[in-house]
């Protein structure tokens, strides 16, 4: 079974993620923050990534930046989750390492969509 | 919710139009996508505005009625595995076999274009790796409703975000408010033009690939048969007509062949095997 870690402050996105994650046949893991998220890749890196940008204690993108330098960081496929829908913004999270990148709001179907992209399902 | 006797005549009429079957479960649906159509006519309901409708001979109601109800389920590179191939294998064995002569692709009902867009795609990148294919990209649809959207390039983050993988949507893309709009070039590859399947094709000349994919489902057998044959006449000889995932042709095509998704002359299957 594959491991995602859902990474986002706001606890609903968590549970909604989760349910459709698990649906997908996911082991979940949460994560509230990205220094939390951190720890979390540290004592074990998942296969996915669902990434919120704007997070208290560490940002999405700087956790990104963070991973992808920490060994087996380059590992996970990770696909932001965000509200934040400039060009601009989502070329900066594909620079700094983004495999795919999603909307909120967001339902199963685009999911599902965007982890199929990934090669995650 | 329509009465029996309303959906019962709705369901004719839309289907003496379009070809469409509308089966007792869209009922509901039905009314609530008819209800813009409803109001925009000054009715108070559908009721009347179906009512209005067997009343006036010049059928114009009829016609926004069945334009209203058109399928227009339709994403960005649905079937991925289809658009490997026809980027891989279709698409480049029809340029091959033209030569420096343009290929034409026809997309049928293509609903709000994102099918034809997504082959504009396929081509856009083939061109930014040095290839230069010569190809002209026809969507058509019978709704000059569903014309329109696809014209003007503008989807919601929703359509964009269901098939389109995000570097994509960053290449072709430009946001416009709340919206996303393909990019000049790319809306300017496409023709789009009104065509209904249950009429013959003739003016939209020799295909080389014609996508019929997810279509056919939406009408009788009778009518699917009829669709497949009528396309045929277009085909260029060694040209082909692809179909959707787990879609099979119909029975009742004459001298045509069915393999892998795609159907083709017979002689040109022979041919090719």
């Amino acid at each position: 079974m594959k491991r995602c870690l859902i990474v986002d402050d706001s606890r609903v996105i968590r549970k909604v993620a989760r349910r459709i994650l698990e649906d997908m046949r996911f082991e979940v893991e949460e994560a509230s923050d990205g220094l939390e998220a951190l720890q979390a890749c540290r004592r074990q890196m998942p296969n996915a990534i669902l990434l919120d940008w704007t997070m208290p204690v560490m940002s999405g993108i700087d956790f990104v930046r963070h991973l992808r330098k920490e060994p087996g960081g380059d590992q996970p496929t990770v696909v932001f989750c965000t509200t934040e829908n400039d060009v601009e913004r989502i070329a900066e999270a594909l620079k700094a390492g983004a495999d795919e990148y999603m909307m909120k709001p967001f339902d199963g179907e685009i999911l599902h969509s965007k982890f199929a992209e990934a090669g995650l399902i | 919710m329509l009465s029996d006797a309303e959906f019962a005549i709705v369901a004719r009429e839309v289907k003496t139009r379009s070809g469409a079957v509308l089966t007792r479960e869209v009922a509901g649906p039905a009314e609530i996508r008819l209800q813009p159509l409803a109001r925009r006519e000054g009715f108070a309901s559908v009721s009347e505005l179906i009512a209005a409708a067997r009343i006036r001979p010049d059928g114009r109601l009829w016609n926004g009625i069945a334009d209203s109800l058109a399928q227009c389920e339709t994403r960005f590179f649905r079937d991925r595995a289809l658009y490997s191939r026809l980027r891989d294998d279709i698409i480049p064995a029809a340029i091959a076999r033209r030569g420096h002569e343009r290929i034409r692709i026809w997309s049928a009902a293509c609903a709000t274009g994102q099918e034809p867009y997504s082959i504009a795609m396929l081509l856009e990148e083939a061109r930014e790796q040095g290839l230069n294919p010569a190809v002209e990209i026809i969507g058509t649809d019978f709704s000059d409703r569903l014309l329109e959207k696809a014209r003007s390039g503008l989807y919601t983050q929703f359509e964009v975000q269901r098939g389109l993988p995000i570097r994509k949507l960053v290449a072709h893309f430009e946001k416009a408010g709340d919206l996303w709009r393909l990019t000049d070039r790319l809306r300017a590859s496409v023709r789009f033009d009104n065509h209904n399947l249950l009429k013959h094709p003739d003016h939209l000349g020799q295909c080389d690939i014609i996508l019929l994919c997810h279509v056919l489902t939406g009408f009788d057998m009778e009518t699917r048969a009829q669709i497949v044959q009528r396309a045929s006449e277009l085909l260029h000889p060694e040209g082909c007509i692809v179909l959707g995932a787990g879609e099979i042709m119909p029975e009742g095509c004459d001298g045509l062949t069915f393999a892998n998704g795609v159907i083709a002359r017979t002689g040109a299957a022979r041919r090719a095997a």
